[in-house]
């Protein structure tokens, strides 16, 4: 264990050394301040799970130059599909992009594993000057005068004192909560992912995906997938290993009383999936809650003392189309250090102070996008979207397609029994039309 | 192999086992006043085993860390979550 720090003050305390926290300390550090990075983990990743693509190559690109030359990346994603799922088929929309920017630098997503992608990261921000802890959970904020001065490490003569505070702590937030920003969860708002790494030669899957060198894929599934769980599937290639999970909201979890492991088995099993994992070889399970809904479930941003960051402050995307929260996570934690380092200059830590917080995430499009997706995870992660549509997609395929000596039918009257047999009315469906569009189109 | 137990999962998992546990689970509440038993299904690592006499067994020592016990349980104060010890607990390596 290293010792803490004698009794100093900090200038910035970061509480977490995911990306976020990792983004705040490394630019924190890089203006001058005096900057602590805290992580309860054996090493910073050993506690985090994502899919994982990274879909903030561009920014970092401002901030390390070509940095996918030196850190730990699977590979660049040069397709990416989209697959509606029934029981025993998919249909699939199958985006193609090895010959686009996609595939030159600053590359657009890269897979990534996190133990070792957050670990470089953290690396980074002590390079450039910031003092690392591991192994050092933080239980408390420390107060004097309403205001917050520091932070309780779990350990003899734990106080430390800082200007300002980061919380970067992740999903469960203690400290958001210790601070009076954030509000207990309801079941409905969170995800539950379960994860399985599993090995796999690359000359295999170089084959099986169609993929020359360092390209890689990302495959989301919706429908029948995760029975009538809401929630979806991932499907990502690393360099030797393919990543998959399985996604889904807590409560209808419990409503179905459904194993999250057992889904993932299924996922497996299905006859448009497991042809892709064949001949590999489990090398880790793991599990992790995702924030599922964004703006309404983001906290109070900061106070006196105290700013919040990355899934902490709900900064993740989880909405049909889009599964980002690492990016979010660094843009806000980029912001939260900008607003920290401006504090800093004016000596002025009140909560009035750190309200220019807000004009940061705005500049870095981080409010604004959780502004413009509003509307789409209430909708878009429940069953109709995630379970029902994609589901009668695949089924119309295969009615569509089947020749089988009946006559064939024309797809409009084919679509209008589906519906019929699904007992959703008409102008349900045209109201759900209409959700969708208003959740990504405008 | 590709499909496996959920016992073959939780042996690729790393855990630095600590001394105390973080979670503590008082099972006269899950006996005496929860029906639904959320825990019990939901919990990525299986630890909530569920007893005869409608109470339940717990077992911190194989825990994710990820507080979905403590999302999904709906009785107050039946479920005391916080995180092991710095260093301690689950270490992902692939992850
Ligand atoms: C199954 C799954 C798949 C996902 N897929 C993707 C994907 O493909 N792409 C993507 O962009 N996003 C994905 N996400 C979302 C993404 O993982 C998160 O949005 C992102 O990790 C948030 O980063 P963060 O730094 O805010 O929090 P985290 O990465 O959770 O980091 C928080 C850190 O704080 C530490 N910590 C917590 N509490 C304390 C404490 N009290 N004291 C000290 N340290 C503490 C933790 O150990 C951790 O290191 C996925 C999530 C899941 C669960
Ligand atoms: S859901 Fe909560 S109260 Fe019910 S059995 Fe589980 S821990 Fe006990
Ligand atoms: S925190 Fe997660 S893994 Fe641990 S007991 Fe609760 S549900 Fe299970």
């Amino acid at each position: 264990m290293t010792a803490l720090p004698a009794k100093e003050q900090f200038d910035v305390i970061v509480v977490g050394a995911g990306p976020a926290g990792s983004a705040a300390a490394l630019l924190s550090a890089r203006a001058g301040l005096k900057v602590l990075l805290l992580e309860r983990g054996e090493y910073p990743g050993a506690k985090n799970v994502s899919g994982a693509v990274f879909y903030g190559s561009a920014i970092l690109n401002q901030l390390i130059p070509n940095w996918w030359e030196q850190a730990p990346v699977e590979r660049y994603i040069c397709r990416r599909d989209i697959a509606f799922m029934s029981p025993t088929t998919a249909v699939a929309l199958d985006f193609r992009c090895a010959g686009s920017g996609y595939a030159t630098a600053p590359y657009n997503g890269f897979s990534v594993l996190r133990p070792k992608f957050d670990r470089w990261l953290a690396a980074q921000a002590e390079a450039a000057g910031a003092f690392l802890l591991t192994s050092a959970v933080v239980d408390d904020v420390l107060w004097d005068d309403g205001r917050v001065v520091g932070v309780r490490v779990r350990r003899e003569q734990g106080e430390i004192y800082g200007k300002v505070v980061i919380a970067c702590d992740g999903v469960n937030s203690f400290l958001a909560k210790k601070a009076g920003l954030q509000r207990e969860f309801h079941a409905h708002e969170l995800s539950l992912g379960v994860k399985e790494v599993i090995g796999l030669d690359p000359a295999i899957i170089q084959d099986r995906f169609h993929l020359t060198g360092n390209e890689g894929i990302a495959f989301e599934y919706l429908g029948a997938i995760t029975e009538d769980v809401h929630g979806g599937a991932f499907l990502y290639t690393n360099r030797d290993s393919l990543s998959l999970g399985v996604i889904g909201q807590v409560s209808s979890l419990v409503e179905r009383r459904k194993r999250p492991y057992e889904l993932l088995e299924r996922f497996k099993a299905h006859p448009a999936v497991a042809p892709l994992v064949r001949g590999g070889k489990l090398r880790e399970y793991s599990a992790h809650l995702i924030p599922e809904s964004g703006w309404a479930m983001q906290p109070k941003l900061y106070t006196d003392g105290l700013l919040v960051a990355g899934d902490a402050a709900g900064f993740c995307l989880a909405a049909g189309l889009y599964l980002e929260g690492m990016n979010y996570a660094i843009q806000s934690g980029l912001a939260a250090a900008e607003t920290a380092i401006a504090a800093c200059r004016r000596g002025n830590f009140s909560a009035r102070s750190l309200a220019v917080y807000r004009k940061h995430l705005k500049q870095r499009h981080v409010s604004t996008d959780f502004r413009a997706y509003r509307h789409a995870p209430s909708f878009v992660n429940g069953p109709r979207l995630q379970n029902l549509y994609p589901e009668m997609i695949a089924r119309s395929m295969e009615q569509i397609f089947r020749v089988d000596g009946a006559p064939k039918r024309k797809i409009l009257p084919l679509a209008y029994r589906m519906v019929r047999q699904s007992e959703i009315r008409p102008g349900q469906l045209l109201r759900d039309a209409y959700q969708v569009a208003r959740a990504y189109l405008w | 192999m590709v499909m496996t137990t959920h016992e073959e999962k939780m042996r690729t998992v790393r855990f630095r086992v600590a001394a105390t546990p973080h979670i503590v689970v008082n099972s006269e509440i899950c006996r005496n006043e929860c029906s639904v038993h959320a825990c019990v299904y939901v919990c990525p690592a299986n630890l909530f085993v569920p007893l005869d006499d409608g109470g339940i067994l717990f077992n911190y020592e194989q825990c994710f860390e990820c507080g979905t016990c403590y999302i999904a349980c709906n009785q107050e104060n039946a479920i005391r979550w916080s995180y092991p010890d710095g260093g301690y607990g689950v270490t992902f390596r692939e992850s």
